[in-house]
C-alpha cells in the first residue's frame, strides 16, 4: 500500500516537473565535457572552468536561474540529456542535422573553423587535401572536426582519440603528422607551453553541411522555450559586453561568428 | 463370433480377452508454486525483451511486411536499412580487427606463457621471482591502464627508444595494442598452466620415474596432455574475457568493433549501433563456446564410456 502511494507520489512529482513552464525554472543542471581546453576543462584547482563554463554562467545570470555544472563523457552527452540527467548541454557542441533529430539547440554562441596544426619542423605548410595526402592526422572522435577530417582528407590516415588531451600527447610524441580541431582549442594550445611543439598552418572555411550552424546550447526536445531563453540571453550578453569580456580573456579574435 | 466357439475345445481363440492396460496416469497438473510463477514470469520477460530487440531492429531499419507486394511470394519484406548500409561495412572491419587483435595476442600469449610458466615453477629463486613479479603486475592492474601506459608511456620515452632503434615498433598503435594484450593474457595463462600442471597427482611423476622415463618425456607425454584437459575451460574463459576486454582498444585509436560502434553512435545517436555490437560479441563468444565443447569432447573421449 505504502509502495503504491509512494509510486503515485513519484509519478505526480514527475508530471509536476515536466509541467513547469520554462519561465518558472529556477535551477538548471548543465553538463559539459571538462576535457576540451580552453572551452571547458578542470583547472589546476579542480574547479570546472573555460569559455563554455563562463559563458554558461553569464547566460544563467542573465536568465536569473541557478546553474549547477556537471561533467559527462562526450559520447554519452546527448543520451544523458535525453534521459534527463541534466537539462542543458554547454559543451562546445555544434548544431548539426543529426543532433537536431535528437535534441533542440539555442542559437549559436560561437562559431570558429576547423584548424590544422603540425609540428614546428614539419615540411607541410598548406592545408589542401593534396598537401596532407598519406599523412597521419589526429582528431577527437565523435566531433564535427573528425567528420571534416574524414570527409575532406580522405586520402590521409585519420586517427580518432577519445579526447583532445590524447591527440595532443601523440603529436608531441611525434606519432602524428598533423591534428585537426577547433581554432580556439588549437590556438590556446600552441600559445601555451604544452603546445610549444607545434604551429597552426591554417583554418578551413566553415562548411555548414559538415560543421553545422555553429556551437549552441543543447536542450531536450519539447523545451524549445528554454532554448529560446538561452538564445535571448546569448544576444543579451553579446549586447551588454559580458560576451566580449569573456571572449577577450580566452581569444585574440572574436569567436562569435555570424 | 458366436458364443459357442468361445472355450470350445481345439479352438485357437483365446477364451479371455487380454486385459487392456490401465491408461497412463493423466499428467497431474503441476501446482503453480511461487517458484514456478517467478520462473515463468522471468522466462516470459526474457522472451518479450528478446522480441522487443528484434522489433526495435526491424523498426529502426524500417523493415515492413508487404502483403501482395512485389515478387512471386504474396508476402515480402521491404526495408530501408540506412544505418546498416552506411555503417555495416565499418562494423565488419571492426569485427575483423577485434578477431585479429584477440587471435594474434592469444597466440603470442601462449608462446610467452610457456617459458614464463617454467620460470614461475622453477626452483631458481631469481627466475621464480621475475615470473612472479610479472604475473603479479599484469594480473593486478587493469588492462586499460596497461594499454594506456604502453602506448602513451612509450611516447614520452621517444628519444631513448629511438636510440635503441625500437621507436618504429612503439610508434604504431597496433603494435602497442598487441604488446599490451599479449603481456596481459600471458600473465593469466601462466597461472592457468601452472595450476593445471600442479593439479596432476604426484603419483604420475613417481610412476614415470619408477619406469625410468626421463623427466622431459614424463612432462611432455604424460603430464602435459592431462594438464591441457584441465586447463581447456580456463583457456576458453580467458579468450572470452580477451574478446570483451579488447573493447577498450579504441582509446589508442584502434577502431575495433566497439570503436566502430561508438563512431556510428556518435554520428547517428541510434541505439541500434550498440545492439548490433552486442549481437556481434554474442556470436563470437557463442562460436567459441561451441568449438570448445567439441574440443573437450574430443580430448576427453577416453574418459567416456
Amino acid at each position: 500500500m505504502s509502495f503504491a502511494r509512494m509510486a503515485l507520489a513519484t509519478l505526480m512529482s514527475f508530471t509536476a516537473v515536466s509541467a513547469l513552464q520554462a519561465d518558472e525554472i529556477t535551477k538548471l543542471r548543465v553538463a559539459t565535457e571538462g576535457a576540451y581546453p580552453p572551452f571547458n576543462f578542470t583547472g589546476s584547482d579542480g574547479v570546472l572552468t573555460g569559455f563554455d563554463v563562463e559563458i554558461g554562467n553569464a547566460l544563467c545570470a542573465e536568465m536569473k536561474v541557478e546553474c549547477e555544472w556537471g561533467t559527462q563523457e562526450w559520447d554519452g552527452m546527448i543520451p544523458g540529456l535525453v534521459a534527463g540527467k541534466y537539462d542543458a548541454i554547454i559543451a562546445s557542441m555544434s548544431i548539426t542535422e543529426e543532433r537536431l533529430e535528437r535534441i533542440s539547440f539555442s542559437r549559436s554562441y560561437y562559431n570558429t573553423p576547423s584548424t590544422i596544426a603540425v609540428p614546428k619542423d614539419s615540411p607541410v605548410s598548406d592545408i589542401t587535401p593534396e598537401a596532407l595526402e598519406g599523412l597521419l592526422i589526429g582528431a577527437q572522435g565523435g566531433t564535427t572536426h573528425s567528420v571534416v577530417a574524414e570527409e575532406i582528407y580522405s586520402d590521409a590516415d585519420v586517427s580518432l582519440y577519445p579526447t583532445s588531451e590524447e591527440y595532443k600527447l601523440d603529436i608531441e610524441n611525434g606519432r602524428l603528422d598533423a591534428v585537426i580541431d577547433d581554432l580556439g582549442v588549437l590556438q590556446s594550445w600552441v600559445d601555451s607551453e604544452a603546445g610549444s611543439c607545434c604551429k597552426i598552418i591554417g583554418s578551413l572555411p566553415i562548411q555548414p553541411e559538415l560543421h553545422g550552424q555553429g556551437i549552441g546550447v543543447g536542450v531536450r526536445k519539447g523545451q524549445e522555450e528554454l532554448a529560446d531563453r538561452f538564445s535571448q540571453a546569448i544576444l543579451a550578453i553579446r549586447e551588454n559586453g559580458t560576451y566580449k569580456t569573456i571572449n577577450d580573456k580566452y581569444f585574440s579574435q572574436d569567436a562569435f561568428g555570424e | 463370433m458366436s458364443d459357442a466357439s468361445i472355450g470350445a475345445p481345439g479352438s485357437y481363440v483365446q477364451s479371455q480377452a487380454i486385459q487392456a492396460k490401465a491408461p497412463p496416469p493423466s499428467p497431474t497438473s503441476r501446482p503453480w508454486t511461487p517458484t514456478r510463477i517467478v520462473g515463468t514470469t522471468w522466462l516470459t520477460l526474457w522472451i518479450v525483451s528478446g522480441l522487443g530487440i528484434v522489433w526495435f531492429l526491424l523498426n529502426s531499419n524500417s523493415v515492413a511486411l508487404v502483403f501482395g507486394g512485389e515478387g512471386l511470394l504474396p508476402v515480402s519484406l521491404t526495408h530501408n536499412a540506412k544505418f546498416l548500409t552506411k555503417y555495416g561495412e565499418k562494423f565488419v572491419s571492426g569485427f575483423i580487427i577485434t578477431l585479429k587483435l584477440v587471435g594474434v595476442s592469444m597466440l603470442l600469449g601462449v608462446l610467452l606463457s610457456i617459458p614464463m610458466t617454467f620460470m614461475r615453477m622453477s626452483k631458481n629463486r631469481v627466475l621464480g621471482s621475475i615470473a612472479y613479479g610479472y604475473v603479479y603486475f599484469f594480473r593486478g592492474t587493469p588492462l586499460l591502464a596497461q594499454v594506456f601506459l604502453i602506448y602513451y608511456g612509450a611516447g614520452t620515452f621517444r628519444e631513448p627508444l629511438e636510440s635503441v632503434d625500437l621507436w618504429w615498433f612503439f610508434r604504431d598503435a597496433w603494435n602497442c595494442a598487441v604488446l599490451a594484450f599479449t603481456l596481459n593474457t600471458a600473465a593469466y595463462q601462466v597461472e592457468i598452466l601452472r595450476g593445471s600442471i600442479e593439479n596432476i597427482a604426484r603419483g604420475q611423476w613417481e610412476a614415470a620415474s619408477a619406469l625410468g622415463l626421463p623427466k622431459w618425456v614424463t612432462f611432455w607425454k604424460i603430464i602435459l596432455p592431462q594438464a591441457l584437459i584441465v586447463s581447456l575451460r580456463p583457456y576458453g574463459n580467458e579468450i572470452i574475457l580477451m574478446i570483451k576486454g579488447s573493447a577498450i582498444v579504441a582509446i589508442i585509436t584502434i577502431y575495433d568493433l566497439m570503436g566502430e560502434t561508438r563512431r556510428a553512435f556518435s554520428r547517428t545517436y541510434d541505439f541500434q549501433a550498440y545492439v548490433w555490437a552486442a549481437i556481434a560479441y554474442l556470436v563470437m563468444v557463442e562460436t567459441l563456446r561451441r568449438a570448445w565443447d567439441r574440443i573437450e569432447a574430443r580430448l576427453t573421449r577416453h574418459l567416456k564410456r
